[in-house]
């Protein structure tokens, strides 16, 4: 097998992929006196554009993709990504546009925010949206500090976030990070918040409770009206993580169910590409109560015209440059605009189909820790296969040798060697069926000959990294080799 | 169109396996009193050529592309080499997530590593994460981190960050333990030295600012730093149009501790300000406090080397509310762009695009100066932005300006209001003499 290098240990002095036209204006000499000014950055690469091509065609074909096959990673939505949202996400009118262009030369831009805005009320059941966050976690942070704010005008901010159990680590992170202390609440033997400890726990010091639902383990919140009432009593909100949205489009709408603000990632439930990890987009939606906040600028019609409103003084601010992720939103429209209101139904109900047949189909080889009903995702354990010594890593290893991307281990952290499945709505009951096979065979291999789980995967382009060393002894860049060894950083 | 990929016949296998005789049974785990009676108030769904045409119609509403633009201040327009287009768009590259089982993500992975190897070159810093949102919020967590690494509360700011930047570290900072103060600019367009000095004191956590900075000035990060330095306060460069690192000294070699940004000016289209890539580097010493993804070399069980995601018990799925950063997902696309970019433009091609648009931002100033009653307005040297002073309000220039679709610097009344008769022009490499020359015809016309 080739192996790839790294492109500074091909590079050599004087190759060249790149040149621009000659300067067409008069060169002046002395501008850079004075400056501190560099005549070469060392080791920057230098190699021709034929080696550029097949450096990086050579590492795409290392890279397992949603584009080659079925990768159930849980709560992360891996779905089919419609290539026309790409082009519609190219066109020239869109990726040519400056952010600081006079409003009325970008309308086009504007009336794609403003309409996404309402589809995402319309989906959510929410009163506005701010499409500015970048990704799920930023969303976080922005739904955290508008619940502050508005706390704030009411004359006190309150200390503390309840978050259950089960939550995305990136929750506690978000509440502490909006200046709270958090709180956990346990879950239920059905794997939802246990009510009692809630109650318990929500006192007139608790900001909000920040809630996923379906959790992280695709149980539906039943209570959630009943939960909502707890945390409203005392004068708190209900944050709704919305990262599990794909199980509900069209089915039901958190904000009838008493949530204050939610956010969405259009990177799962919209179909927008992941990209190796971003750019994403994670839009806040609000009730009424919190509007004076959402970042600026807002986008508002008026007569007709689109306009940015800069003007808002109670407003917390920005949470980044510009108006976000704009060309994921572009894509995220387009899929909306492709599955009109019955697709987007569909979404949840073939979702939630999906996962329930895989369920159904390997609950006898692995153990599932709670009974209770399940949407659009259903987490396994290693419970079983720990017997012969098999962890659900083990198990994910070997599924890479099955052509399959293994599902989520890390999370969530209520089940010990969690294997947590979403298959979503795109994928083919031959896929499907495809994963139940391996997880089978994998599950009779536990027993059999539990060696080749150990030692999987075996027929990739690396096999088990050592990651202990990885973090132990940090190399973070490529140094040009020195004659006495290897240098680190 | 739907994108859903079973026949009948699959369905109903698959509701017989379940036992169930309708999936509308699967739902009934969540309460009718919440369940939606009716269809969602959207548009009906579109094919995919009435949704072309759709978009297309969308975009062309946006006339500024037919525009000859002047516009810089954070998003740039920079020549994007073909091949970057064509391999970025791979779905080997768009559609994996980020590299969890490193075994199927080695070409993420490696790239990764050849992106933080590249920001290092540049920056002269020792390590690099793999990438954060934007140029501001990559200033916030730059902030953030300086207050974790020190436990000192105040910030200094220089009042010529990019004021969303500036605008962002507020918010992030807000509801923590960390106040913020400014520091102004003087007649020269650089950090007020005298100010500066006057506030820094042991309780400062950080100085930061932009170089080259919102208003074009190339700062004396030297001479910043010692000062920072001679107080135990940490300096941070934010570095928001990072071409000018092509031909500038890495802000590392220059006393910067941490260096943060933006690089969307590395492969990506201006696309009304987002995606952009937020970059970090940092001094060795500070690993455990860098927030983001970090890729690291290691060898597998046969002793090939491989890459990982490495130190992760700084990140939230590990350390939760002590985490570094809530950022989980960030912006490995552009980041993968960036690498592409820079490896095609190479150390002779990224020097000489940088020189470029040093030389044609000059000629443009020169040019734009020799007309009456137009003034350089700040007196420091500059790449490739620079603010001049017209006689009237800059707003009404470019009004006349926008009437022959030519966009001119951006006013900067609205965010330094004493510099309301001042425009931020920027010129790049993508510019041609004639388009200077036209630029400054229609200026001298829309001052009459």
């Amino acid at each position: 097998m080739i192996r790839e290098p790294l492109i500074f240990e091909i590079s050599a002095k004087g190759k060249r992929a790149f040149g621009l036209p000659k300067l067409d204006v008069p060169a002046k000499d002395q501008i850079l006196e004075g400056l501190a000014v560099r005549d070469e950055i060392p080791d920057f690469p230098q190699v021709s554009e034929v080696e550029i091509v097949r450096h990086f065609t050579r590492l795409s074909q290392v890279n397992y993709c949603v584009d080659i096959g079925f990768y159930p990673l849980g709560s992360c939505t891996m779905k089919y990504n419609p290539k026309v949202n790409e082009r519609a996400a190219s066109l020239g009118g869109f990726i040519t546009s400056h952010p600081f262009a006079p409003e009325d030369m970008i309308q086009g831009n504007l009336e794609v925010l403003k309409r996404m805005e309402d589809y995402l009320c319309e989906i959510a059941g929410m009163d506005a949206f701010t499409l500015q966050p970048s990704a799920g976690s930023q969303g976080e942070l922005t739904g955290m500090m508008l619940i502050r704010a508005c706390l704030e005008s009411r004359g006190n901010p309150r200390k503390t976030v309840l978050i259950p159990d089960s939550a995305h680590g990136t929750n506690p992170s978000s509440a502490h990070l909006s200046g709270y202390s958090v709180q956990e609440i346990k879950s239920n033997q059905a794997g939802t918040v246990d009510l009692e400890d809630l109650a318990r726990n929500m006192t007139e010091d608790v900001a909000a409770l920040m809630l996923t639902n379906p959790n992280t383990l695709g149980v539906f919140e039943w209570d959630i009206k009943k939960i909502a009432e707890i945390v409203h009593a005392k004068g708190g909100f209900l944050y709704m993580d919305g990262a599990n949205m794909n199980a509900l489009t069209g089915i039901c709408r958190p904000g009838d169910a008493g949530v204050d603000v939610i956010h969405i990632n259009l990177h799962k439930t919209f179909s927008t590409p992941h990209g190796g990890g971003g750019p994403g987009s994670g839009p806040v939606g609000v009730k009424k109560a919190f509007m004076p906040y959402l970042p600026v600028p807002l986008i508002e019609k008026r007569g007709g015209r689109y306009a940015l409103n800069f003007d808002r003084p109670k407003s917390i601010g920005r949470v980044r440059s510009f108006y976000g992720n704009f060309l994921v939103v572009v894509r995220a429209l387009a899929y909306i605009l492709t599955l009109g209101p019955e697709g987007i139904k569909e979404i949840a109900e073939v979702a939630v189909l999906n996962s329930n047949y895989i369920r159904k189909s390997l609950d006898q080889e692995y153990h599932l820790k709670y009974d209770s009903p399940t949407l659009h995702e259903c987490v396994f354990s290693d419970k079983v296969q720990k017997e012969n010594g098999i962890l659900n890593i083990d198990i994910a290893k070997r599924l890479i040798d099955y052509g399959v991307h293994p599902p989520t281990m890390s999370f969530p952290l209520i089940v010990h060697g969690a294997l947590m499945v979403e298959p979503t709505e795109t994928e083919s009951k031959r896929d499907l069926d495809l994963f139940i096979e391996a997880m089978k065979k994998i599950a009779q291999e536990a027993k059999e000959n539990p060696e080749i789980l150990k030692s999987a995967p075996h027929h990739s382009y690396v096999r088990r990294l050592d990651e202990t060393t990885a973090a132990r002894n940090p190399v973070l860049k490529w140094v040009r080799e020195k004659k006495s060894g290897v240098s680190r950083t | 169109m739907s994108y859903i990929s079973l026949s009948d016949k699959d369905r109903k296998e698959m509701l017989d396996k379940i036992g169930i005789s309708s999936p509308e049974e699967l739902f009934r785990c969540i309460p009718d009193d919440i369940r939606l009676t009716k269809g969602l108030n959207l548009p009906a769904a579109m094919p995919e050529p009435e949704l072309l045409r759709h978009f297309e119609a969308l975009a062309s509403k946006n006339v500024y592309a037919k525009c000859l633009s002047f516009l810089g201040a954070g998003s740039y327009v920079h020549f994007i080499p073909t091949v970057v287009d064509f391999l970025s768009s791979r779905g080997e590259f768009v559609t994996p997530y980020t590299p969890y089982q490193p075994e199927i993500s080695q070409g993420t992975l490696q790239a990764i590593f050849e992106y933080q190897t590249l920001i290092c070159q540049l920056t002269g810093m020792d390590i690099a994460n793999a990438s954060l949102y934007d140029g501001a919020s990559a200033a916030a967590e730059a902030v953030l981190m300086a207050h974790r690494l020190n436990g000192k509360a105040k910030v200094l700011v220089a009042r010529a960050l990019h004021p969303q930047y500036r605008q962002t570290i507020g918010t992030y900072t807000k509801n923590l333990a960390v106040t913020v103060e400014e520091v102004g600019f003087g007649a020269n367009g650089e950090i007020g030295l005298e100010e500066l000095a006057k506030k820094l004191d042991k309780e400062v956590s950080a100085v930061i600012l932009q170089s080259p900075n919102f208003l074009g000035v190339i700062e004396d990060l030297k001479k910043i730093g010692e000062l920072a330095h001679s107080h135990q306060a940490l300096f941070i460069v934010a570095v928001a149009e990072a071409a000018s690192l092509g031909i500038l000294e890495a802000p590392g070699k220059l006393g910067a501790d941490i260096v943060c940004g933006e690089a969307q000016s590395f492969g990506l289209s201006p696309s009304f300000g987002g995606p952009g890539l937020g970059f970090m580097g940092c001094m060795k010493d500070f690993l455990r406090q860098l927030p983001g993804r970090i890729a690291g070399q290691t060898k597998d069980v046969d002793g090939n080397r491989g890459f990982v995601l490495t130190l992760s018990t700084r990140e939230q799925h590990i350390r939760r509310e002590k985490a570094t950063s809530n950022i989980c997902t960030n912006q490995g696309l552009c980041a993968l762009r960036a690498t592409m970019f820079l490896e095609t433009l190479g150390q002779s091609g990224l020097r000489e695009m940088a020189l470029q648009n040093l030389q044609k931002a000059h000629y443009a100033a020169d040019r734009l100066t020799r007309i009456k009653g137009v003034k350089k307005k700040f007196a420091g040297n500059f790449f490739n932005e620079f603010v001049l002073e017209y006689p009237k309000d800059a707003k009404k220039v470019n009004k006349y300006l926008k009437q022959k679709e030519v966009i001119g610097g951006l006013s900067l009344g609205s965010f330094y209001p004493e510099l309301g008769n001042c425009g931020l022009f920027c010129v790049t490499e993508a510019h041609t003499k004639e388009e200077i020359d036209r630029l400054a015809r229609l200026v001298k016309e829309g001052l009459r």
